[in-house]
Order: C-alpha cells, then sequence, then structure tokens
C-alpha cells in the first residue's frame, strides 16, 4: 500500500480533434505519500491529465511515470498499482454497494474470500455496512462518492486518483471524505492525486497545489508559498454614493496598486505598512464615505486571480480578517 | 391573465420548436408508419385473392388506411412520452405554475400532436401516391377520412397525457403504448371484418376503432359505409379520453402541490 | 481461465441489473406473444391462399417471435452498454485488469441469457398453443440453438451500436432500423407469395428471410438441408461480423494504454 515512487510527468500534451489542446505540456513531481491538489476551474483540463495519467487516455506526446511505471508502455502495471474514483460516481443504479465491491474485486483477481473480508472492511471504513445490500438508486450522492472511494480502494493501491471528489456534497460529507483521503495518505503513505474547482478543499487537504489554466500550470506550491507569493492583503472599499467613487478610488491609490475584485467595490493591494485603521481615518477626514469596508489575507482565489486573471467560480468563502461598516 | 387559447398555442409552439431542432425524435415517429405501410402493402397485398376479400380500392389503400390510423393514434402516444418528460425534467411543474388555465396545457399538447401527426400523414400519403395507391372518392370523402383519424389523434394523445399526468414518469412509456398498439391491431388490419374468424372477430366487432377504419377505407374507395356511426366512436372516443386527461390534470396539480 | 471468470462477472451483472427492471423484460418477453397471438389469427385467412405451405397460422408465424426476442434482447443490451459509456461505468471496468474479450463476451452473455428465457417461453407457449414440429422434438431442439445465436448475432449488433455511438438514446433510436430488415423479409408471406416485385426482391436479398425460413421449415416442413444451412450460413456471418465490428470498436472506445 505505501507508496515508494510518486507521480511524474514531463511536457505532458493532450490534442483532441481540431488542434484543440486540452492539456498543453504539464510537467509534475509529486513526491510518494503526498497529497497534491490540482486547482482549476471547469475546462481546464484537469479531468484529461487525470486520464493520461490513469491510463485510459494516450498522451498526444510527453511522458508520465505513475507508481513506478510508465503510463504508455506499462498500462497494465500502472492499473494494478492505482486506484481512481472519477468524476460522476458511475455506479450501476440496479447493484447493491456489496454487489459493486464484489465485481471490482473478481475482476482484479481477488479470491472468493478476499473478496468477502476486504468488501466487508470497506464498507465498515466508508461506513455504508448499514446500506450495502440496497441498491444504488437509493443512496445519496454523499453515500455514491463513499461507495466508489471504497472501490477505488480494492485492491490496495499505492496511488489514488479522484477526479472532483467532493464536487454536489454537502459541507457534512466533504469533511468526511477529507478526513478519510488524509487518513490514507498520512497513514498509509498513499499518494493521492485530487483534483477540485474548491479551493477550501485544496487549502485544507493538499500538501501541495498546482493551478491549471487552459492546459498549462501557472503556479505551483504548499497553499502558504503560494498566498506568500502574493504578499500583501488587499482591501476592498464599498462606496455609499457612486458618485464619490471616484474620489475614494484616487484616496485608496495612495495606499496601493488597484487590483481586480467586485464592480460595485474599489479593490486596492496593499503597498505600505498602513492597516485598516489609517485607511477609515483618511476616508474620513476627506469626507468619504464607505457603505463597507473589507481587509483580507491573500486566499488562494487570489493567487488564482493574480495567475489567471480571472475568479475561480464557486470559489471558498473568503477569510475576512476584519469588516467595518461606516 | 393568458387565455386559454394562448396557453394552448404558446406549448404548441415550443413543442414544434423543440422538435425541429432535433430531428433524432422526429424520426421514429415518422419511420414506424413507413414501415407498416411498406411491409404490408408490398408484403400482403396477396392477400387480395383471398376467396371472399372483398375492396373496391386495391390493397394498397386498404393498408394506407390502417395505416393513417395507426400514425394518427401513435402521434398522440408519442406526446403523451413528452409529457412525462416535462414532468421528469420539472418543466410541467413550472407550466403549472406559470399558467392560469392549466386546461390550455393539455389542449397545448394535444395541439402539438396534431401538427405532428400532420407532418406524417403528409410524408404517409406522398409515399402511398407513389406506390400508386388508388382513391376513388371526392374531396369530402377523403376530408372525412383524414378527420377520422384526427379524432383518433386526439383521443390518442388524451389517452397518454393521462397516463402521464398520473404517473409523471417516462416508465409509463409502455403502458401508453401497448393498449394502443392492442387497440389498433385488434381490428380488421389485414382483412375486412367478415374474413376474421374466432374471438378476434368478436373482440374487432366490439372494438370502436374497427368502425373508424371501416369508414375511413369506405371514404378511400368513394363508398362510405356506417359514416355516422364512425364519427361517432371518433368524437365518443376523444370525450371519453378527455374526461381521462382532465381528471390526470387534477391529479398531477393535487400532486405538485 | 481468468478471462473466463472476467466474463462470467460481466454477464452475471448483465443479466442481474437486466433481471431487476421488470418493467424493461416484461413488455420484451409479452410483446412478441401478443403480436403472435393477433396475427395468427388475424392473418389467418392467409392459409385460404393457392399455395400457402400449411394451414395454421401460427405454425407459420411463430418463427417471428423469436426474432422478435432476440431484437428486444439486443437492444437492451445495446442501450446497457451505451449507457456505461456514457457515465463512466466503463472507465472503471476499464482500469481493472478486465480485458475487452471479457466485456464483450459478458455483455453479449446478458443478451444471450435473457434471449435464451425469451426462446424458451415462446416454445413453451407455441407448443402449448398447438405448434406442432413436423421435424419432432429434435427439431423443436434445434429451432432453439437457432434461436439463441441469432440473439447472439443481433446482440452483437447491439453492442456495436453502442460503442459506436456510446449513446443510450441514438442506440434506442437506431433500433427501429434493424425493426426494418424483420419487416422487409418474408416474416408475413412465403416469399412466391408475395405479389409486389420490389418487395420479393428485397425480401429475397435480406438474410433475416434466411433465418426466418430455417426455422419455419423446422415446423411446417420437416427436414429441409438447404433452408437449414442458408439461415445458419447467415446466422454465423452475423455473429462473425458484429464481433469483429466490436472488437475494433472498443479498441477505439477504450483507448487505454
Amino acid at each position: 500500500m505505501r507508496d515508494q515512487h510518486g507521480i511524474q510527468a514531463e511536457s505532458l500534451v493532450r490534442e483532441y480533434k481540431g488542434g484543440i489542446k486540452a492539456v498543453d505540456g504539464i510537467d509534475l513531481r509529486i513526491e510518494p505519500g503526498e497529497i497534491y491538489g490540482f486547482l482549476g476551474p471547469n475546462g481546464a483540463g484537469k479531468s484529461t491529465t487525470v486520464h493520461m495519467l490513469t491510463t485510459l487516455l494516450p498522451p498526444t506526446s510527453g511522458t508520465a511515470r505513475v507508481a513506478g511505471f510508465d503510463i504508455v508502455k506499462q498500462g497494465p502495471q500502472v492499473r494494478s498499482a492505482i486506484g481512481a474514483a472519477l468524476q460522476e460516481a458511475a455506479l450501476d443504479p440496479f447493484l447493491t454497494g456489496r454487489e459493486h465491491l464484489r465485481l471490482q474485486a473478481s475482476l482484479h483477481g481477488l479470491s472468493r474470500d478476499e473478496r468477502k473480508r476486504r468488501s466487508t472492511e470497506l464498507l465498515e471504513r466508508v461506513g455504508l455496512s448499514l446500506a450495502a445490500d440496497r441498491k444504488i438508486k437509493g443512496y445519496s450522492g454523499g453515500m455514491k462518492r463513499r461507495l466508489d472511494l471504497a472501490l477505488a480502494l480494492v485492491h490496495e493501491p499505492s496511488t489514488l486518483f479522484l477526479d472532483e471528489p467532493t464536487t454536489g456534497l454537502d459541507p457534512q460529507s466533504r469533511t468526511a471524505l477529507w478526513s478519510e483521503v488524509a487518513r490514507l495518505a498520512k497513514g498509509e503513505g498513499v499518494t493521492v492525486f485530487l483534483t477540485t474547482q474548491y479551493l477550501e478543499e485544496a487549502d485544507v487537504l493538499a500538501d501541495r497545489v498546482g493551478i491549471i489554466h487552459r492546459g498549462h500550470i501557472v503556479a505551483e506550491g504548499t497553499p502558504d508559498e503560494l498566498k506568500a507569493q502574493i504578499g500583501r492583503p488587499t482591501i476592498e472599499a464599498v462606496p455609499a454614493d457612486p458618485d464619490q467613487r471616484e474620489a475614494i478610488e484616487e484616496l485608496l491609490l495612495q495606499f496601493g496598486t488597484p487590483t481586480a475584485g467586485d464592480p460595485l467595490s474599489v479593490s486596492i493591494r496593499c503597498e505600505s505598512e498602513a492597516d485598516l485603521a489609517d485607511v477609515i481615518r483618511a476616508l474620513d477626514a476627506a469626507g468619504l464615505h464607505v457603505a463597507q469596508i473589507h481587509m483580507h489575507e491573500p486566499t488562494l482565489d487570489d493567487v488564482f486571480l493574480a495567475k489567471t486573471g480571472t475568479s475561480l467560480e464557486g470559489a471558498a468563502d473568503e477569510e475576512e480578517l476584519e469588516a467595518v461598516s461606516a | 391573465m393568458t387565455s386559454r387559447r394562448q396557453v394552448a398555442l404558446a406549448l404548441a409552439y415550443r413543442q414544434m420548436t423543440v422538435l425541429i431542432k432535433n430531428p433524432a425524435l422526429f424520426l421514429p415517429p415518422m419511420l414506424f408508419p413507413l414501415m407498416s405501410f411498406l411491409a404490408f402493402a408490398g408484403g400482403l397485398s396477396r392477400l387480395s385473392h383471398v376467396p371472399g376479400f372483398r375492396y373496391e380500392g386495391g390493397y394498397t389503400s386498404f393498408v394506407f388506411v390502417f395505416v393513417l390510423l395507426q400514425s394518427a393514434a401513435f402521434s398522440g402516444v408519442f406526446m403523451g412520452f413528452n409529457v412525462a418528460r416535462d414532468f421528469e425534467t420539472g418543466f410541467a411543474r413550472r407550466l403549472l405554475i406559470a399558467v392560469s388555465h392549466r386546461s390550455g396545457l393539455i389542449l397545448g399538447y394535444a395541439l402539438s400532436a396534431l401538427l405532428r401527426w400532420a407532418t406524417v400523414a403528409i410524408v404517409l400519403t406522398i409515399v402511398a401516391v407513389i406506390a400508386q395507391m388508388k382513391i376513388g372518392g371526392n374531396g369530402i370523402d377523403i376530408v372525412g377520412m383524414y378527420t377520422l383519424a384526427a379524432f383518433l389523434n386526439f383521443a390518442g394523445v388524451l389517452w397518454a397525457s393521462g397516463i402521464a399526468l398520473r404517473l409523471r414518469s417516462t416508465q409509463g412509456a409502455p403502458l401508453m403504448q401497448t393498449p394502443v398498439f392492442l387497440a389498433l391491431f385488434l381490428s380488421p388490419v389485414y382483412v375486412p371484418l367478415d374474413l376474421l374468424k374466432g374471438w378476434i372477430h368478436n373482440v374487432a366487432t366490439a372494438n370502436p376503432i374497427t368502425y373508424l377504419l371501416e369508414a375511413g377505407r369506405g371514404f378511400l374507395s368513394g363508398n362510405p359505409v356506417q359514416v355516422l356511426l364512425a364519427f361517432a366512436c371518433g368524437l365518443g372516443l376523444a370525450a371519453f379520453f378527455g374526461i381521462w386527461a382532465f381528471r390526470g390534470l387534477r391529479r398531477a396539480e393535487r400532486a405538485a402541490g | 481461465m481468468r478471462t473466463l471468470s472476467q466474463v462470467w462477472e460481466i454477464a452475471w451483472r448483465s443479466i442481474v441489473r437486466t433481471m431487476r427492471q421488470p418493467a424493461q423484460i416484461i413488455p420484451n418477453v409479452t410483446f412478441p406473444l401478443l403480436l403472435l397471438a393477433i396475427n395468427s389469427n388475424g392473418l389467418r385467412a392467409a392459409t385460404h391462399l393457392p399455395g400457402f405451405p400449411t394451414s395454421s397460422f401460427l405454425d407459420f408465424f411463430i418463427p417471428i417471435a423469436f426474432m422478435q426476442g432476440a431484437l428486444f434482447a439486443s437492444g437492451t443490451a445495446g442501450v446497457d452498454l451505451a449507457r456505461d459509456i456514457d457515465n463512466g461505468f466503463l472507465n472503471r471496468l476499464a482500469l481493472t485488469p478486465m480485458r475487452g474479450v471479457a466485456l464483450l463476451l459478458g455483455q453479449l452473455g446478458g443478451a444471450v441469457a435473457l434471449g435464451t428465457i425469451q426462446a424458451a417461453v415462446y416454445l413453451g407457449v407455441g407448443i402449448a398453443a398447438g405448434v406442432r414440429f413436423e421435424t419432432g422434438a429434435a427439431g423443436a431442439a434445434l429451432l432453439f440453438v437457432l434461436a439463441v445465436l441469432i440473439a447472439l448475432g443481433f446482440g452483437t449488433l447491439g453492442v456495436l451500436l453502442a460503442l459506436r455511438t456510446g449513446s443510450g438514446e441514438a442506440v434506442q433510436s437506431s433500433f427501429p432500423l434493424l425493426f426494418f430488415l424483420l419487416f422487409l423479409s418474408s416474416m408475413n408471406l412465403p416469399r412466391n407469395l408475395i405479389s409486389i416485385d420490389w418487395f420479393r426482391d428485397l425480401a429475397t436479398v435480406n438474410p433475416v428471410s434466411y433465418m426466418i425460413e430455417a426455422m419455419r421449415s423446422l415446423v411446417i416442413e420437416g427436414w429441409n438441408a438447404q433452408a437449414l444451412a442458408l439461415g445458419f450460413l447467415f446466422t454465423v456471418l452475423m455473429i462473425a461480423l458484429g464481433l469483429a465490428g466490436s472488437a475494433l470498436s472498443l479498441k477505439t472506445r477504450m483507448a487505454r494504454t
């Protein structure tokens, strides 16, 4: 179960018909036992990357090694070393949870006794023992994702691929899945490659994050490193009177440089050592009124914004440090 | 407040737009009657040599009237599938909320079914004419034949909508389809009524579709028979399934809350 | 040995999921029976045609039930596989050491299982309703074998369609095309009694005619080596071509390294 090799990719490219490059030269170096968060909006190339790394889709060019095996030349070996829960939790609505495990286990060549033992153990672990003999039709989204995870683990893989594992889940199921993934990596040394469009997920769960945008990795590092690259906090003010917008903008520019943000507000990235209190005092002295003013530390969303020029849809809640109504 | 007529027209417009943009939905309802027509008219024409087979119009015309009625009934049933699908996707719930005269919804689906069948009927007629179908009747006779078929189209969509409104799921499709199929084929499809023997003769005699079929064949050959009875059957079917559909609508309204 | 157990697992799943959808099987099994009941009576008059080979239209028509059953079974297999492709279940399987051939044979196993059950039902019902085999019990057994092979053959076509389109709806809407083959055959009358030339020509080049005629010969004629040879030949050809096509399509569909 403990991975020794990690994942390495060099200049991975996948070109679809019509010359569209869904993935355009990706390099990866993921350590054994690491949780790597692959962050990007829909259509950025996340799933295509996962399909290539899991051998379901041959790359147009480039190479990669997963669990020590070449994804092009050693497909069968890669597949036996990895587990994958791909998007949409593809399950058969007319089979039960236990029957899914049985099918998966026997296709992986487990003996009859092993199958039984492993199924019971995994159902227990993902909390589906009671629902095991019910048809999938009656499962909730969270239950399906948990079963999906159990199926990916049947043959005790050393590397795990999770393609948007928590999309559409309620916060409770999401947290439960996170803790199980963290346990697998930290407790059992499984390497986890996780794609997500949730910043919070990447922030909480991933040891390192890669931001993918239009087929390229535009930033990579630990969440803290990435935020540190952005550095200073952002101040965002919503004018109380739209006529004062220009005056407020002029005043705020004394404290930093303009940055993109909510269209109703004026946003700057702080450059001086001034804090929010200084800004408010200056506004007050100039007789300018704001409906709201916030200051927040950089988030992965800011990183994303800075690296791609657009905000990630469905971004996690901002870490609001201060919110003052004037 | 939108009137019942406006609701019906708006819904029919939407159905036709969907149809024009999705030719795949259009093909099966078009293909089945054509298939039946070719198979019956082409494959079975020798049946007109069976001793006792009497029909002036020739076997192609004999079969055409049945296939016309079949296409009318099934265009109605296929529209019932759409009603069920609208409930599955939640579109119907929105319609129920948006519309003041909800009975206009059923009329709208019925109007769509009629338009849809009209296109099938035109293609079918062209194919039949190319296949050298004999037309003995005059203009009024022909209008009579298509009117009878339109009654069946109306009855078909009302029957299927009644099921769709009660089950509100496309799983009900076989339930909409099978009884209509049976009712159609338990009539004198291949040979005239008096050549049917045994139980099927009794069933066909009691089947109102038999009278639509025989009157339609009479119209096409120019020797109208049992016209009043046929129109009474057509009206009766439409009225009966009309009540069935509107009661279904009430049930759907209660379920939608 | 490993491959065999994989075939069994895939077939098991395909059978279980089919059996758990009675709403899907029951119409598939009963519809051909209904058509058999209706047509064996509605078309009975055809036995009065000079040169008709038997006095029982039921005997003449029973092979059609097997053909329809096979078509339905293959439709189910095709739609199920297309759904698997559509929702990613095939990817799940592709990530296991499952061999492509196991997927094909397993999926076909499901179609054949369903086809076998259907064939048994039709044979039982037919015999109970008075079908007499000129070739006796051996002929009935051979007809059963041929029916299962035909189910396998059409199953390969269903799987091929699924692999090529990857969409359940596309499979469903292209299925009428296979029914077209049945309609344009000697299903309703022997070829020498089809009086429309183009139809007789179509039925003569249509391989489905020979499958029907092989089964039919066992019931109404006695041992007819030529009819049997042609029927089995076309069936085996269909299986071979369908399998080859499916295997090719699977290669592109499951492009894993």
